[in-house]
């Protein structure tokens, strides 16, 4: 950072290069600050450690119909020739890891029950489960006469589908405007904003796992987020502006940056999953819809933030100062606008965002992982290809599109594991009929 | 630290299977964003589609040899002709959105259970090889340490290599190759001559990606398994920097460029796990060292992109951008 004041060290051909130097040097402080996490133990309650070789889990927590912990069950996972056993914990929580994402067949061993407990009714036991493109799938055995398991009618799965998706497509949406305003004020298409996703989960993480509260970890967070977005923009892309680099080199930039820094935070983070404090919320009862509080928290404040977001952009002065900027900026430039200021903030403000839905992404999956950014980079491109690339309104209303359509395939019968499938299809699909996306502006673009 | 086994690992690198299969799908490349400026983000999903075309159809079928070669080339070009309908007439940076998430489609389709029966779902496809081999003229023994299996290989893959290069050299050179630059150049320029600037596009797009296809089996029969895992979109992604190394609109560049990244890749890590071992460098574990590589790609990738757009070999009036 410390060669991106406010001076114009950048006209010699060398300050690029020590700027370059200085983005990843910035990231590199930031996790080595809080490097000994990857160490340190998972602050959430971590099932059973002799998994942890594995990247992908099946897990769950076993508790009775009173929701006291059950203990000392033994359950297995079955694939081909691979087996993995695991016993619950004293906190009712077990962890297999797996090689693969596959179906796995999960047997509870009933005799190791204790004594009075049994599966409720129409338990499946053995079940075969399946993973859906995250590296975590939990599975719930519910126990006892207590409860009855709820056999979903169609109406009832659609509309919890519903608004889970919703709830994707928010958390989506925190992450595609950003990266909308960035391309409508700069024009570049950023394929490290995934990584800017990654960075708001992990630190989270990593700022927890070194002893800090929650919600100064949650802080911190938002503010790394914007740090790396200011960064970026003062160190590599207001140097590259300056230079006339063309729109298809700078998306080749972005890419060289987000290779570089996907293996700089699983250089720090490792490889496994780990997951955030609260992670593991079970479903509660709202009215007709059943939803995890953690999912409903994300919808609530995804929704918030957008609205404050809305209300800026439409309302103050510096809204209206983008809104000129991503129109047009020489004209915004001549009528007196600083163009590079709102590029900055665009930039920092981008950041935060996407940090913030690389949190909420991290509970919707859940897990943290180095790739769990570039996972979702491709949605976050249909939702703004979609919406109409470089309109505000537009990413947000594709990237709704998007989740509830990720979310609602499955209901449909297209299997779990292809239902990104459907949304990168759909955007492929509106770009024949609608090129400009569905909010954009009637212009050329080819 | 063994030097002596360090360079000969980084020079074995040098005519690898591997970097054949490199070097044909960033030629391929070279067509599509070095000669005609289409930016195809998807070349992995080309690779996937030649790997997986010639594995099912040699695995599921049971067809010979050249027909599953056949079929996978044809279905690349069906490939290729579904992905340029709905895009060519985008601009550069749709149409790498619309590749890539092809690609990503492509990979998704082959590593769901519901297809575990043809394509083996995540685990991928193995044993499909037999019919190569079967065709080995070279009788068994020791070739340079290799075994006569590993020489044929490497001799249909660069003969491959070399074939493409001189086709691509000559096709580039002809009226066709010079309309094709124009089109980078200038599309608008070379539509008001009278010429069809799609059809011209769509048939780079369906060479380049015939290319891939290529690349993916000459990519899979070494290993005799094709796994969904190996066709993420960062294999595009180290095809650029390939490409881009040794220089956009050549046609030895993408050949040199996968030959310095592969080596590149071995010196490094034979470096990093020598001093591992000695004990020179206590502050990285092996995995590290491994992922410290690919910070080193994603690196120059920024970095020659920035300083030497052209690459190596590359003419700066050549480039596919302004």
């Amino acid at each position: 950072m410390r060669s991106t004041p406010k001076g114009l060290p950048h006209r010699r051909p060398g300050g690029l290069l020590k700027a370059l130097g200085a983005i990843f040097a910035s990231i590199v402080v930031i996790l080595l600050v809080v490097a000994p996490a990857s160490q340190a133990t998972s602050p959430s309650p971590t099932p059973s450690p002799s998994n942890q070789t594995f990247q992908n889990n099946i897990s769950g927590f076993l508790r009775d119909d009173t929701r006291a912990p059950i203990a000392d069950v033994k359950i297995t996972a079955k694939s081909g020739d691979f087996e993995g056993t695991a016993t619950s914990g004293a906190n009712g929580a077990w962890n297999i890891g797996v090689p693969v994402q596959g179906t796995y067949e999960i047997e509870l061993d009933e005799s190791t029950l204790p004594e009075g407990i049994k599966l409720a009714e129409g338990q499946e036991n053995p079940r075969s489960v399946t993973f859906s493109q995250t590296s975590n799938l939990s599975v719930i055995f519910a126990f006892g006469k207590g409860i009855v398991v709820q056999q979903q009618d169609f109406g009832q799965n659609l509309l919890n589908r519903l608004v889970a998706g919703l709830s994707f497509g928010l958390l989506l949406a925190l992450a595609s405007v950003g990266l909308s305003l960035i391309f409508g004020t700069t024009g570049l298409t950023n394929f490290a904003h995934g990584e800017m996703v990654t960075l708001g989960a992990v630190l989270v993480f990593m700022f927890n796992a070194v002893g800090m509260p929650f919600w100064l970890a949650l802080i911190l967070a938002l503010l790394g987020g914007g740090l790396f977005g200011y960064v970026q923009d003062a160190g590599l892309w207001k140097p590259l502006r300056r230079k006339g680099t063309g729109l298809v080199p700078m998306m080749i930039v972005s890419i060289g940056l987000a290779l570089a820094v996907r293996y700089i935070i699983q250089f720090f983070f490792g490889g496994a999953t780990q997951q955030l404090p609260f992670a593991q919320s079970p479903e509660i009862q709202l009215g007709p819809v059943s939803i995890s509080p953690n999912n409903l928290w994300s919808l609530v404040i995804s929704a918030v933030v957008i609205a404050i977001l809305g209300i800026v952009l439409l309302k103050t002065r510096l809204g209206k100062a983008t809104r000129a900027v991503a129109d047009n900026p020489a004209l915004a430039a001549a009528s007196g606008i600083d163009v590079d200021n709102v590029i900055r903030i665009v930039w920092v403000a981008g950041g935060m965002l996407a940090s913030l839905g690389g949190i909420l992404w991290a509970y919707y999956r859940p897990g943290v992982t180095f790739d769990m950014g570039s996972q979702i980079l491709l949605l976050i491109f249909a939702g703004v290809t979609l919406g109409g690339l470089g309109t505000v309104w537009g990413a947000l209303i594709g990237s709704i599109i998007v989740g509830i359509f990720v979310e609602l395939t499955t209901v449909f019968g297209l299997a779990a594991d292809l239902k990104y499938v459907g949304a990168l299809f759909i955007m492929i699909v509106v770009l024949l009929f609608r090129p400009q996306g569905i909010l954009g502006r009637r212009e050329r673009v080819g | 630290m063994d030097f002596g086994f360090i360079l000969s690992s980084a020079a074995g690198e040098l005519f690898s299977p591997t970097t054949a299969a490199y070097a044909l799908a960033a030629l391929g490349l070279a067509v599509h964003f070095g000669y005609s400026g289409l930016l195809n983000f998807g070349q992995a999903g080309f690779m996937a589609v030649g790997a997986y075309g010639f594995a099912i159809s040699t695995l599921t079928f049971g067809v010979p040899f050249f027909v599953g070669l056949l079929i996978a080339i044809i279905c690349s070009a069906i490939f290729a002709l579904l992905l340029g309908i709905p895009t060519l007439r985008l601009r550069a940076d749709y149409l790498a959105i619309v590749t890539i998430a092809a690609a990503e489609i492509v990979r998704y389709i082959v590593t769901t259970n519901q297809l575990t029966g043809v394509t083996g779902s995540a685990n991928g496809l193995a044993a499909f090889e037999g019919g190569f081999y079967s065709m080995n003229p070279f009788p068994e023994g020791s070739y340079f340490g290799m075994n006569n299996r590993d020489l044929f290989i490497r001799v249909v893959g660069w003969g491959l290599v070399i074939v493409c290069c001189v086709l691509v050299w000559l096709l580039m050179r002809s009226p066709w190759g010079r309309v094709l630059k124009g089109i980078r150049e200038d599309e608008n320029a070379v539509r008001s001559l009278g010429k069809n600037v799609y059809a011209y596009k769509m048939q780079a797009l369906v060479i380049g990606g015939v290319l891939g296809a290529l690349a993916g089996m000459v990519f899979t029969l070494p290993r005799g398994a094709v796994q969904p895992a190996n066709y993420g979109t960062e294999l595009t992604f180290f095809l650029y920097t390939c490409l881009l190394l040794g220089g956009l609109g050549t046609v030895l560049g993408p050949v040199v460029g996968a030959m310095i990244f592969w080596v590149v890749l071995s010196l490094t890590q034979g470096i990093l796990y020598g001093l591992i071992e000695s004990g020179a460098v206590t502050w990285l574990n092996t995995v590290q060292a491994g992922q410290l590589r690919y910070i080193l790609v994603g690196v120059a990738l920024m970095l020659l992109m920035i300083f030497r757009p052209q690459g190596v070999f590359g003419n700066k009036k050549e480039l596919a951008f302004a």
